[in-house]
């Protein structure tokens, strides 16, 4: 047993649990593999591979409250902690908003910015009837109990509100009507479209890039500005006449008392690492798009995006 | 002669004396990860991500790597499991049910042995089923919707009732509190939370790792300090180490029904390897002509298990590999770790990347043969530590259990539910109530019940939706058979004595 309780210990240590450095850090609240995770590890490598940043930083795993447990962290006993980054995204926002970091609100931390986004799709099986956007939610409008949505997040999730703004521009008010199931991931969703028990997948674009080579879906519209680069062929939902823009952008937040200095220095750093060669091959390889909203305009945006999920969630009634 | 082809390719990717180390390596590492209680699979494997990030592995190194310590994970969580009847993570639970009896028989060497020839057997059979029919059964998961789902957890908790064969009303109890736990956290279906009395450490639901260390490791620990360690079940006796060909030979088809049982609810995602043991077990009692020997030390019981669990844990591959859909927690992590190499399942991987596809089956192939090579020689290691004076040995244990369940999240919160949990293990275990019903309810139930509330989401509250496929009418036969057989063969029994 000594010989076992050595390794594990070894392990450990090898693994960075223990052994808090003065290094800069970045939390990742989620464990290793996830999309936060994915930001910190990507994001930081590049910042010392092209000296964006001095020094090294060193990544942390805080899993726990989907974000919720780092987020607190940070403000509870980080908040002036000028050597700090963790790992956001649109799920952290839509938290945010729906008041499920136990009260904790987004004013109590400053966005840095972020580089990078998956886009926002809205899938059906090849052998769907429906052939662009309007036809699915024409057919949704008028028979809301006969179309279910699968999506990747929890019902109230980002996922789902997606499906409920684009219905909303076309003047559906009642969003409660429309059936939504929330299982786990992207992938599991489009199994569920693909097998016919749901109607329409929605999700972002590299969770189903396999399925969309091999031809077994067709996308009907992506929420994004521009068509996304590499999928031409897509449609946007702004073209269908559906103004709406939804991603799962990635991106980072400091703490709310960290010094103007410090701000500076990592949206300088971050702005380095979204104009890289280095980040767009990572991106590629993720399957993201370019998306650059770095320092106070970011944090215009999230602002923005909180409001509207917190009108939707009311009226949904997914948060008190 | 393709697939001879694929496979040469596949060797010829995985087989160098570099990535023949690592295979060691990783499946020395996995084994220890596997029997340690706290350290799952997934943990092991999600270790290799940080590091495969700051070593520069290139992808077949951390391919290998990553298969090894995961198959390597799936053959060490028996070790602990029988010597100590503590699983080393959740597929080994149901190898505590006879290994630790044989164990205390004086016969924890052959528990030993056999277990790894089973593992072995499981690993092998599903590796094989990878290879052949992978394509085809990933249109399998497209047959299972909420309702098909609902059914096969319906069906493993129907079979339930066989396994506190003693006390039926006990078994119910003990699964519904892990029912009970197993809804606490965030309610996918509403977003909203429930049971957590707004502690955001809850919102993600109750690890079953954490139940599993605080059920077995720390409730044990209770006991022995209660009787002043005269009561402790563990210091069981040590008979000299020969390998059981004859228990071996008798428990062949046990193996093979058990592999296909595993591999079956492999693939279906969702489902896993401790659905994959557990169905193994159950089905084996039910196909046995004298049932009341199972749970008492029965060959067949450790076979069972741990062919189902080892063979799951292939079939897991085929829906991650074709689908991108993580069947577990592990295969989430590789999933993950492929992605971190730039490797894309889906449908088409098999024919954009057959480099990548065949190395990694190559390798599994590999790690398994290593696996079984390094395992049989080492029982005498492994039984050693039976030789190790319980005061000094359980409080060891569960202090790398504790280090294990702090490195899940960071937080002393874990270790705390975990105590928490030792305490109702320790007065389940006076009252005599089973505690692996506890885990199953907590494993599968949160499973059942999201699979109800999406069919429900689905129908508009229609009930007859939940019998509305051949699949999922079959699962409900087998289920109403399951639960309703044993009673009347209980009834038969007892008129006939």
């Amino acid at each position: 047993m000594r010989l076992f309780s050595k390794i594990v210990v070894a392990t450990l240590l090898s693994t960075g649990f223990v052994g808090q450095t003065m290094a800069a850090e970045c939390i990742a609240p989620a464990n290793p593999g996830g999309g936060w995770d994915f930001t910190c590890r990507s994001i930081t490598k590049i910042m010392s591979d092209i000296d964006a940043y001095d020094g090294s930083i060193q990544v942390t795993n805080m899993a726990g409250g989907g974000g919720g447990l780092a987020f607190t962290h940070v403000v509870n006993e980080r908040n002036t902690d000028d050597d700090l980054i963790v790992a956001a995204s649109t799920a952290t926002a839509t938290r945010l908003a729906q008041n499920a970091y136990s009260g904790m609100t987004a004013d109590q931390v400053r966005f840095l910015g972020a580089i990078g986004a998956d886009p926002g799709v809205i899938v059906v099986a090849k052998d769907s009837p429906y052939q662009n956007l309007n036809e699915l939610l024409d057919a949704v409008i008028a028979d809301p109990s006969k179309h279910a949505f699968a999506g990747g997040s929890a019902a109230g999730g980002y996922d789902h509100l997606k499906v409920l703004m684009a219905l909303k521009r076309k003047g559906f008010t009642d969003i409660k009507k429309v059936k939504y199931i929330g299982v786990d991931g992207d992938a599991d969703a489009i199994t569920q479209t693909i097998g016919g028990f749901t109607a329409a997948m929605t999700g972002d674009i590299s969770g189903v890039i396999g399925f969309i080579k091999s031809g077994d879906v067709r996308v009907l519209a992506s929420f994004t500005d521009e068509r996304i680069p590499g999928f031409e062929s897509i449609p946007t939902a702004k073209e269908q006449g559906i103004d709406v823009v939804a991603v799962n952008w990635r991106g980072l937040y400091t703490p709310k008392g960290a010094s103007d200095a410090s701000y500076k220095k990592w949206t300088e750093a971050l702005r380095q690492v979204g104009s890289s060669a280095e980040w767009k091959q990572a991106m590629m390889a993720n399957g993201l798009a370019p998306f650059n909203k770095v320092g106070p305009d970011f944090q215009n945006y999230v602002d923005g995006v909180i409001a509207e999920v917190r009108e939707m969630s009311l009226e949904l009634g997914v948060m008190k | 002669m393709e697939l001879f082809a694929n496979l040469a390719l596949g060797f010829s990717v995985a087989l160098s004396p570099n990535t023949l180390m690592l295979a060691v390596v990783g499946c020395i590492l996995g084994t220890i990860i596997g029997a340690l209680p706290g350290l799952g699979p997934s943990n092991g494997v999600a270790i290799l991500i940080p590091l495969s990030f700051s070593l520069g592995l290139d992808a077949t190194a951390a391919l290998v790597l990553m298969t090894s310590v995961y198959y390597g994970a799936m053959y060490g969580g028996r070790i602990s499991s029988i010597l100590l009847n503590i699983p080393g993570d959740e597929p080994a639970m149901m190898t505590t049910l006879d290994g630790y009896p044989m164990a205390k028989k004086g016969q924890a060497g052959n528990a030993l042995v056999l277990s790894g020839v089973a593992s072995f057997v499981g690993a092998f059979l599903a590796t094989i089923g990878l290879m052949l029919l992978a394509p085809i059964l990933a249109r399998v998961a497209f047959l299972f919707g909420p309702a098909e789902y609902f059914a096969l957890y319906l069906l493993a908790f129907c079979t339930l009732g066989g396994l506190g064969s003693k006390n039926q009303a006990k078994a119910a109890l003990s699964v519904c509190l892990g029912l009970g736990i197993s809804m606490i956290g965030v309610d996918k279906s509403t977003g909203l939370t429930r049971f957590t009395g707004d502690n955001l450490h809850l919102y993600d639901g109750i690890d079953f790792l954490v139940a599993i260390v605080g059920l077995f490791a720390v409730s044990e620990v209770f006991i022995f300090i209660e009787s002043h360690g005269k009561n402790s079940s563990i210091g069981v006796k040590l008979e000299k180490v020969t390998i059981p060909f004859k228990m071996i030979y008798q428990t062949k088809w046990t193996m093979l029904r058990s592999s296909i049982i595993g591999f079956i609810a492999g693939v279906l995602p969702g489902a896993g390897a401790s659905l994959g043991s557990f169905l193994a077990y159950m089905s084996e009692k039910s196909l046995a002509k004298d049932k009341e020997k199972f749970g008492t030390g029965d060959p067949r019981g450790i076979a069972a298990p741990e062919a189902g669990n080892n063979s799951a844990a292939g079939g897991a591959l085929v829906p991650m590999l074709t689908l991108g859909v993580p069947g577990s927690g592990t295969t989430a992590v590789l999933l993950a770790l492929l992605m971190t190499l730039n490797i894309t399942p889906g449908p088409l991987l098999f024919t954009e990347r057959p480099e990548v596809v065949w190395g990694l089956i190559a390798s599994l192939l590999i790690a398994n043969i290593v696996l079984l090579i390094l395992n049989v020689p080492l029982v005498k290691v492994f039984s050693r530590v039976l030789q190790v004076p319980a005061a000094i040995l359980l409080p060891g244990v569960t202090m790398i259990s504790f280090v294990g369940i702090y490195s899940l999240s960071g937080s002393y919160f874990d270790l705390l539910l975990m105590i928490l949990f030792g305490i109702v293990g320790f007065f389940l275990r006076k009252m005599d109530i089973p505690t692996v019903p506890v885990i199953l309810g907590i494993l599968l139930g949160s499973h059942m019940e999201v699979s109800l509330r999406r069919a429900m989401v689905l129908s508009d509250g229609d009930f007859t939706y939940l019998f509305s496929s051949p699949i999922s009418i079959g699962l409900w036969v087998a289920a109403i058979i399951g639960f309703i057989v044993p009673i009347f063969l209980r009834r038969l029994l007892t008129i006939s004595k």
